[in-house]
């Protein structure tokens, strides 16, 4: 789905959401309230710049109350990879923007992300990954690295690693592996409404982090949350 | 064993660039105090390193565990750069993730951060980049509940990638010169937009652009520190004592922070014209200055110091 499918399955009557140099923000009447939108489009960058105009955004929804639902979407290349970004401390513009979607969950904004394009590294774990329940859209493509750039770092030949990531979800770019892993909670299906799916997605919301209970069950991380019960059984028994 | 032989070196005399993190961690701990989780005997290793045909680490490149410092309980986790570039894979991750969750019953006096890494471990990238998210998530809660959550970085992996994000969300970081904080490495900028754009050959260029020094003239580390155990030891511990609360107020002051230097210095190409326009004299001489010349440059520096993380 594009962009602009989405909006009108998710807000029949109108809304607010713009898009600027591939930034996403506004809101629509939802659910007897409104849901406020943000985001990144059009497989664009997230670099310094672009997040902290997102983090303005999702402060504003937080300072203003009311319990405005966030929904994030995205589809959007990595990080911006430049001299500039890092010059200026990319690393605290993206966790700046992290930290205001997970206060705002704290806050009681229930956050969600919808991931309908593409999304990687650390625009993915700035923006889609820092939501509380992540959903997906069929044809979703996140990843952290593409497979010809994974074959130069780890030095293995590309149709060993394609022919890998068949039966191996715990390395392999694309939607159903980081289903698989937990990353993404649901995929949702193009053909009914958007409005309803979230909102069924927000009354289901769930305390805590879900990911690696997420991750065992499905099989794509078989071993994440048995570890993290681990450690927290040891260190309460001393 | 490797942890009594740290245990018995001078945390003045051991570099921290050098040492591996469980030298670090029980030189930096109160003599005698730390315990280990999940040690190595335990043999948790990753499940995905041998579809690679790579060697496994007992601890998987983490040591987690309990400790006093100066008397206080804290929580403490350390990555070793020296395994996988210190990077995350599943079994790493969900160490720290363990480790930050217990820090919501334990409430122990802070957690600690020695962070190593080039970030997420591509072997095992999907694990890896979520682990990373979870650990951004559960260090809001456990600042939120008023715990602090110190970065310490300066080993010879730096702080690259995920890593970088996770540090970006810790209380309070301190960094040595031999620390460097970055999202993108050079390596990748290099590979995906050139060498004009950035040369990871450029030894001084990685330095000035994601080094210490520059990080802490600029705010985005809290605390300099000489390449020494003692010297991290007391900037966590004067750091734990003025961690900023997780609030509204916060971020807002954040937001504020970041949007001013993005203004004041969108336009500068290279960290020496950053550090000019913040008042240093004689930027050019920054590189090379000792930890004292530079701890006096910074004071001079109103950026460098503030409660917006």
């Amino acid at each position: 789905m594009t962009l602009a499918e989405i909006l009108g399955s998710l807000f029949p009557d109108g809304h607010s959401v713009t898009v600027r140099e591939g930034l996403v923000g506004g809101s629509g009447p939802f659910a007897g309230n409104s849901l406020a939108i943000v985001g990144v489009d059009g497989d664009t960058p997230l670099g310094i710049d672009g997040a902290l105009t997102l983090a303005r955004s999702v402060l504003d929804t937080v300072r203003a109350g009311g319990r405005t639902p966030i929904l994030v979407v995205v589809d959007s290349d990595s990080q911006r990879m430049s001299r500039r970004d890092e010059l200026l401390g990319l690393n605290e513009g993206l966790a700046h923007l992290a930290k205001a979607l997970l206060l705002a969950d704290r806050s009681g904004h229930p956050t969600i992300g919808l991931i309908y394009g593409h999304s990687a590294a650390g625009a993915f774990i700035a923006t889609a990954l820092a939501t509380r329940v992540l959903a997906a859209l069929p044809g979703a493509d996140p990843s952290v690295m593409d497979l010809p750039s994974v074959a130069r770092v780890t030095k293995l030949p590309l149709d060993r690693l394609t022919e890998m990531a068949r039966s191996t979800p715990v390395f392999a770019p694309g939607l159903d592996n980081m289903v698989a892993t937990g990353a993404v909670h649901a995929v949702l299906d193009p053909e009914q409404p958007l409005h309803g799916q979230i909102r069924d997605l927000i009354a289901g919301l769930e305390p805590g982090d879900a990911r690696d209970r997420l991750g065992a069950e499905r099989g794509g991380r078989p071993m994440a949350q048995a570890i993290a019960d681990a450690v927290i059984d040891q260190a309460r028994s001393g | 064993m490797a942890g009594e032989r740290a245990a018995s070196t001078d945390p003045d005399a051991l570099s921290w660039y050098e040492a591996t993190a469980r030298q670090r961690v029980v030189a930096l701990a109160d003599p005698g105090s730390f315990r280990e989780f999940l040690p190595p005997t335990e043999r948790r290793m990753s499940p995905h390193l041998p579809l690679f045909d790579l060697p496994r680490a007992f601890d998987d490149g983490i040591v987690v565990g309990r400790a006093t410092l100066d008397g206080s309980p804290i929580l403490i986790a350390a990555q070793e750069g020296r395994f996988m570039g210190g990077a995350f894979g599943e079994v790493h991750g969900a160490k720290l993730v363990g480790l930050l969750r217990a820090a919501l019953e334990l409430t122990p006096r802070a957690v600690l951060i020695l962070f190593d890494t080039g970030g997420v471990r591509l072997q095992e990238a999907n694990a890896g980049e979520t682990a990373i998210a979870e650990t951004m998530r559960a260090i809001v809660d456990v600042r939120a509940a008023g715990i602090p959550v110190i970065g310490l970085i300066g080993g010879r992996a730096g702080c690259y990638g995920g890593g970088g994000l996770i540090a970006g969300t810790c209380s309070r970081l301190a960094v040595s010169e031999g620390g460097r904080i970055s999202v993108s490495g050079p390596e990748v900028i290099e590979t995906n937009k050139g060498a004009e754009e950035f040369d990871s050959r450029d030894r001084a260029l990685v330095w000035r652009t994601m080094g210490g020094k520059h990080r802490r003239l600029t705010g985005g580390a809290d605390a300099f520190c000489a390449d020494t155990v003692s010297a991290f030891r007391r900037a966590a511990l004067d750091l734990i004592g003025r961690a900023p609360s997780f609030d509204l107020e916060t971020l807002e002051a954040e937001q504020a922070r970041l949007e001013a230097r993005v203004a004041r210095f969108g336009d500068c190409r290279d960290a020496t014209d950053v550090w000019r326009r913040l008042g240093v004299n004689d930027p050019e001489t920054v590189p090379a200055m000792d930890t004292d010349a530079f701890t006096a440059t910074v004071a001079r520096v109103r950026e460098a110091d503030h409660d917006a993380r």
